[in-house]
């Protein structure tokens, strides 16, 4: 039976979201909009009686603010459109789900497979002078992403007269599972085209490897009635598994690397093990709390005697550009599943995110054909992190926003979550997970559908205007926090012995990755539970359908495991057997589909080899104006993208459920200043802690991407000394986001860039080493590049280095905020000449060269020494300055106390001859600024003696930032009230 | 009964995400408490008769989908309304907070004027400003509710974090009903004043008259949109470190307190 369910805002109340439409179309679109009513529609096709339908919907519909009807109301007088944006065939229906389990409920039965339950909304648009045109536009530019979403737009006179169509995205393409060949005995031109148009993503090279490899395999598959050429899922498996998404071969390739300054060259095998992994082995003699780094989904730490801490961050760059809502949303709860599927599997802490786009403000003129304007893009990427957090119960400790128009073309979407592992889990280490010869292949969560198909294969190429769309992933928290929430009680209950995630490559990659470490897997495909029929056996290997993990269950466990999944709602199915027998083997209804060597299918893929030149860039010096308004341009820099408060978006993530947060991402008086760093406990009413911190700085990449890295991970550290922290027990994730650095007809600048990912895995290995930070877990990101309408755009080399730390007592973390007038201001560290890549050259348009260095020495004294401070509960504010330096840290200062400062530019701890503007917005690194009370001046001072530092000042009542040049020299004096609405206008409300 | 006798139940499942902490704040404040999947007292295993008390915590119950709160407590009076009916006839104590809250008024848990359980008289609308915000506010207690749960208490600072959390009565009667018989027991309040706040950012969603938190006329069954479980301890508040300079911070979170006095209440008087 069909009913339609329809939901609409009750008389006289509000309709939110009805009105943030208008809003948005006049504002986006510029649409001659007068008012929107919203409604939400159910069609139901299913088994019950019309009486049923109104117990359903009446259960659906809030009395109090809803009015519901089982069919349909005409539209009002004076509608003049009705749009409606419903999901398309095979599409997940988060909605729709839920009202499937209410349904059951009501009905007092489950839903059969074959009723069939839809959700969809509808919009009712007056504006007498809307054209279908512009409803189209309504609904491709703003309701609905046509790549996941139907639209229909209506004439309210039609509907009138005829009625709502019904809304069922049936998939009907049910094409009968079929396995093909493909010849690979054929030209190396015609090897090429397989690959690119199966969006493979294999090189030539790579296709004579596999050529090559049937060759030799032909009398042993004829022996076992498999063609001699491969199947369609081994070349799928194989293009999944060798993609640079999942093999990373850009990292292991071989360098030729010259340095045309020193006219040295050298060979460099394998950037990761050359410089990340070997300086995270180096530390690893040295400090004793690394538990399992590079192995797993991610790395783990010594947290204390009770508990380790996991850490991962990703990038989902690709899908993001596509699908920004979808993307996005599975970029978090995506790698959700990283710290749940490593070691026995993590409970999930915190989440952090941060994202680079081009500016919201960009005119859409300069955006290229195809791509998303970077605002929409923005709206969309933050409000799929913010569902897909929110709704796991996960609250973010650390978000950002890089603003650079370079990431027009493809937006980078960085996403990460800490999570806990109890150290022992029925008597065994927790980091430690095995599989044997005989153990079950089990997939939980999910189903599986077309959804996320080639999506890693997609992701290692640049974005073009064949990009497919299908890549694309809808993710749904709420399935992944059911699974979450059994497979802790499972490893509790020891139900299993190995777990890992379905990410990118879905089952190909999780069963093959387990086959390489137990030495074999028979899987059967065709007992894979499906969303629809029509699946491809190889779609449904490799579909990236979000919400699913691998298991290995020891037999004797598997009745134990399936009954606890059945009690918790969640899906589990026996897919196949590990075995040692050396071959990842696929059957469909028993017959042999795919038989591939375990040792090729992981070290199969050839070596990559790369050359790289370096030569650096000169840019050319800007003038600083001699009558520069000093209080001016600290307004300015406030206000600037890359400075200024990004709250309004903030405080739509949850940061407080679990009860933990402790110094939270804004601080001050009001909330309002963005904290250097947040620190948490780890669970409820304990006083030790961690520390979350990062650092990027693409903009230094212009000049060097080795001051860029140095600076990134200094930042990071020094941020992490600001909120109380001290060294020693800071662990590190490194994610690389690159423009392709292969030198080819579209990249003819490919060695310059191969150079700076190689100078800044140097400066990596240099700096952590001498840190004592290593990296515990990481992550690349290699084509990010656009060609798009045409124009090629590529970001600039970025890195976002996050930290981890340990905190012992929680108690005496310190906020950036000046506390209490009186109070004296310090400036900590040594201010140099080192303005190039900053925020004030950029105010100037310029670059320039000297970008700002880090001094290992210099800055470990001084971390020391600050955490002596800190620890001894010295410092009443703590603060360190990174874009727009000490202007824009001062005024941080002042603003988060609502409290005023009068500082002597002249005392500030600098390199001869700068001039006060140099000072002021030097960004040199490993820098602080403290407040303490006057009657511990003395102990401060003797603490910090042996580093560079001064006495520049004192915290006012008077609510003026006042600097000055020397006595009676003013250099200005800005009202706090006005740099506060300089550094929180930008945003608000963006 | 000795307070650690006193049985406290936190239901979770489904996307309900406050476990931990709910069932924390109980132990602090005295009690035993236990945690349960929904499931575990659908299908009969644990009955909601062994315990004294009852959360309905926080999170995304079924993603919020169909409007918050709304498929959880479809699922519980279609299948435990009879025990949920006997375990509030009892005088048993029952908490609702954030989804917890949207889930006992959906219900009609709460503020069930008139005797009449399980009839929708309040809701929880999205924002007025129409996002989820996450946000600490102040709440001013009615010291003449009849409330358990708040007694005692004047002003109290919590998180508040969700999309739908504007109160709207069924109508301008039932409003004054609940004000007359003082079931509104927290109000949003403005930091300057201590007074009722009509406005954002401190009245954070637009609720009618200010309202945050209510109970049902026995005081027994009390829901409210802030997060008192967030605010266990004194270092969860985000001017601590001002609060600790100036010799303020208490000595333990004050959302604590909510839960104290239900455990003390419970040992006295069930």
């Amino acid at each position: 039976m069909y009913y339609r369910l329809e939901i609409s805002v009750r008389q006289g109340e509000t309709d939110p979201r009805g009105q943030h439409t208008v809003h948005q179309a006049k504002e986006f679109l510029h649409l001659p909009v007068d008012a929107i009513a919203t409604r939400d529609v159910y069609s139901l096709f299913v088994e019950c009686a019309p009486e049923q339908a109104q117990e359903i919907l009446n259960a659906f519909t809030n009395p109090v603010i809803q009015s519901g009807v089982v069919g349909e109301t005409k539209p009002a007088a004076g509608t003049n459109w009705v749009l409606s944006v419903g999901f398309r065939p095979g599409v997940t229906d988060n909605v729709a789900r839920s009202a499937r389990a209410a349904i059951a409920d009501i009905l007092g039965r489950p839903l059969r497979g074959d009723e069939e339950v839809y959700s969809s909304v509808e919009y009712l648009v007056r504006g007498a002078k809307l054209t279908g045109d512009d409803m189209k536009r309504l609904g491709g530019g703003l309701l609905a992403n046509d790549l996941i979403q139907n639209t229909a737009v209506l004439a309210a006179a039609e509907v009138r007269e005829k009625g709502m169509p019904q809304n069922r995205p049936v998939v009907t393409d049910h094409a009968p599972p079929e396995v093909r060949t493909i010849c690979l005995e054929v030209p190396d031109a015609e090897l090429e085209r397989i690959s690119r148009e199966g969006t493979l993503a294999l090189t030539l090279e790579e296709m004579k490897a596999i050529q090559g490899y049937f060759r030799s395999q032909k009398p042993a598959r004829l022996a076992i009635g498999l063609p001699p050429d491969p199947t369609d899922l081994e070349l799928e498996v194989l293009a999944q598994t060798w993609s640079e998404h999942c093999k990373h071969k850009i990292f292991a390739a071989k360098i030729e690397y010259t340095d045309t300054v020193t006219g040295k060259s050298q060979t460099i095998d394998n950037l990761f093990k050359s410089f990340i992994r070997r300086s995270t082995e180096e530390i690893g003699q040295r400090v004793n709390w690394l538990v399992s780094v590079f192995h797993d989904n991610a790395g783990v730490i010594r947290f204390n005697e009770k508990l380790h801490l996991v850490y991962k961050a990703e990038t989902h760059n690709s899908p993001t550009a596509l699908d920004p809502y979808g993307g996005a949303m599975t970029g978090i709860v995506g790698v959700n599943r990283d710290p749940m599927g490593t070691g026995k599997g993590a409970n999930l802490l915190f989440n952090v995110w941060g994202y680079c786009f081009g500016s919201p403000f960009t005119a859409q003129e300069d955006v290229p054909e195809g791509l998303f304007h970077p605002r929409r893009l923005r709206d969309q990427v933050h409000k799929g992190v913010i569902d897909g957090g929110n709704q796991s119960g996960i609250p973010y400790m650390i978000g950002w926003e890089y603003f650079d128009p370079r990431y027009l073309g493809k937006p980078l979407v960085y996403c990460g979550t800490v999570g806990t592992l109890p150290i022992a889990i029925c008597g065994e280490a927790s980091e430690k997970k095995k599989i044997l010869p005989g153990d079950l292949a089990v997939m939980c969560g999910g189903r599986i559908g077309k959804d996320g198909i080639h999506g890693a294969t997609f992701s290692s190429e640049e974005l073009h205007k064949d990009s497919p769309v299908q890549a694309v992933q809808i993710g749904d928290p709420i399935t992944q926090k059911i699974m979450g929430d059994f497979l802790l009680e499972a490893r509790d209950q020891g139900l299993y012995r190995f777990i890992t995630d379905n990410g990118a490559g879905g089952l190909s990659s999780s069963f093959g990755e387990m086959s390489g470490l137990c030495g074999g897997c028979d899987v059967e495909l065709a007992n894979a539970p499906l969303k629809y029929a029509g699946l491809q056996p190889w779609e449904i290997f490799v579909s990236e359908a979000q919400e699913r993990m691998s298991f290995a269950v020891q037999p004797e466990k598997i009745e134990a495991f399936l009954a606890l999944a059945k009690r918790r709602n969640v899906e589990a199915t026996v897919l196949g057997t590990f075995t040692n027998s050396g071959f990842l083997h696929a059957t469909w209804q028993g017959k042999t589909i795919a038989k591939l060597s375990i040792p090729f299918l992981h070290d199969g893929a050839p070596q990559l080899k790369l050359k790289a030149k370096w030569t650096p860039p000169k840019f050319p010096e800007p003038v600083i104006p001699k009558d520069l308004d000093i209080g001016e341009t600290v307004k300015k820099l406030l206000a600037s993208l890359n400075v200024c408060s990004g709250e309004f978006k903030c405080r739509q993530y949850d940061h407080e459920v679990k009860g933990l947060s402790v110094i939270k991402p804004f601080v001050g008086v009001k909330n309002n200043i963005a904290s250097d760093a947040t620190v948490s406990m780890v669970e409820p009413l304990t006083t030790e802690g961690v520390i979350l911190a990062t650092g990027i700085a693409p903009r230094y990449s212009d000049i060097d991407t080795y001051h860029m890295m140095t600076s990134s991970i200094d930042m990071a550290v020094r941020r992490t000394i600001a909120v109380g922290g001290s060294l020693g027990h800071i662990a590190g994730l490194d994610n690389f986001c690159w423009p392709d650095p292969v030198q080819g007809p579209k990249t003819p600048d490919g060695e310059y860039k191969c150079a700076q990912l190689v100078r800044a895995n140097q400066a990596l290995y240099n700096l952590c080493n001498a840190y004592n930070v290593p990296c515990v877990s990481g992550k690349d990101s290699m084509k990010n590049d656009s060609t798009k309408g045409g124009r090629k755009i590529s970001i600039p080399p970025t890195v976002l280095f996050s930290t981890i730390a340990k905190m012992q007592d929680i108690r005496k973390a310190v906020t950036l905020d000046a506390k209490r007038y009186g109070d004296l201001v310090y400036v900590i560290g040594m201010t140099r000449k080192e303005l190039g890549g900053s925020e004030f050259y950029a105010l100037l348009g310029a670059t320039g060269n000297s970008v700002p260095t880090v001094r290992p020495d210099e800055a470990l004294a001084t971390y020391r020494k600050v955490s002596l401070a800190t620890g001894q509960e010295l410092c009443h504010s703590l603060h360190t300055p990174v874009f727009g330096g000490l202007g824009v840290g001062f005024a941080k200062v002042a603003m988060g106390g609502n409290l005023g400062l009068d500082v002597d530019v002249r005392l500030i701890p600098a390199e001869e001859g700068m001039t006060p503007a140099e000072v002021l917005f030097s960004e040199s690194n490993s820098r602080f600024v403290a407040t303490i009370a006057p009657e511990n001046r003395e102990k401060f001072e003797r603490l910090l003696a042996g580093i560079p530092f001064a006495c520049v000042g004192t915290v006012t009542l008077e609510r003026r930032l006042a600097l000055q040049n020397g006595p009676k020299k003013p250099l200005c004096s800005v009202h706090i009230g006005e740099a506060t609405t300089a550094y929180t206008k930008t945003l608000d409300g963006i | 009964m000795n307070k650690k006798d006193v049985k406290a139940l936190v239901i979770t499942g489904f996307g309900l995400n406050c476990e931990k902490e709910t069932a924390a704040a109980f132990r602090a404040a005295g009690a035993t408490p236990e945690t349960l999947h929904l499931n575990d007292l659908l299908d009969g295993q644990r009955k909601l008769g062994e315990f004294h008390m009852l959360a309905f915590i926080g999170g995304f119950s079924f993603g919020d989908h169909i409007g918050a709160g709304t498929v959880f407590a479809n699922r519980i009076k279609y299948r435990m309304r009879t025990e949920l009916e006997a375990f509030v006839r009892d005088g048993r104590l029952v908490v609702g907070i954030c989804n917890g809250f949207q889930t006992i008024t959906r219900l009609g848990l709460v503020p069930a004027v008139g005797g009449k359980l399980f009839e929708q008289q309040v809701a929880l609308a999205q924002n007025e400003q129409g996002t989820f915000r996450d946000d600490w506010i102040l709440l001013k207690a009615n010291p003449a509710s009849p409330c358990v749960f708040t007694k005692g208490i004047d002003l109290l600072p919590l998180p508040i974090r969700h999309g739908e959390g504007r109160f709207v009565p069924r109508d301008t009667a039932l409003r004054k009903e609940l004000e007359a018989q003082n079931l509104v027991c927290l109000r949003y309040a403005d930091p300057e004043t201590g007074e009722p706040a009509d406005k954002f950012p401190h009245n954070p969603n637009g609720s009618v008259n200010s309202i945050a938190g209510i109970c049902d006329p026995t005081g027994r069954i009390f829901g409210l949109m802030p997060h008192p479980e967030a605010y266990l301890s004194p270092f969860n508040h985000p001017q601590w470190t001002r609060q600790k300079l100036e010799g303020v911070l208490p000595e333990h979170g004050l959302g604590l307190q909510l839960f104290t006095n239900a455990v003390n209440f419970a040992a006295e008087n069930l």
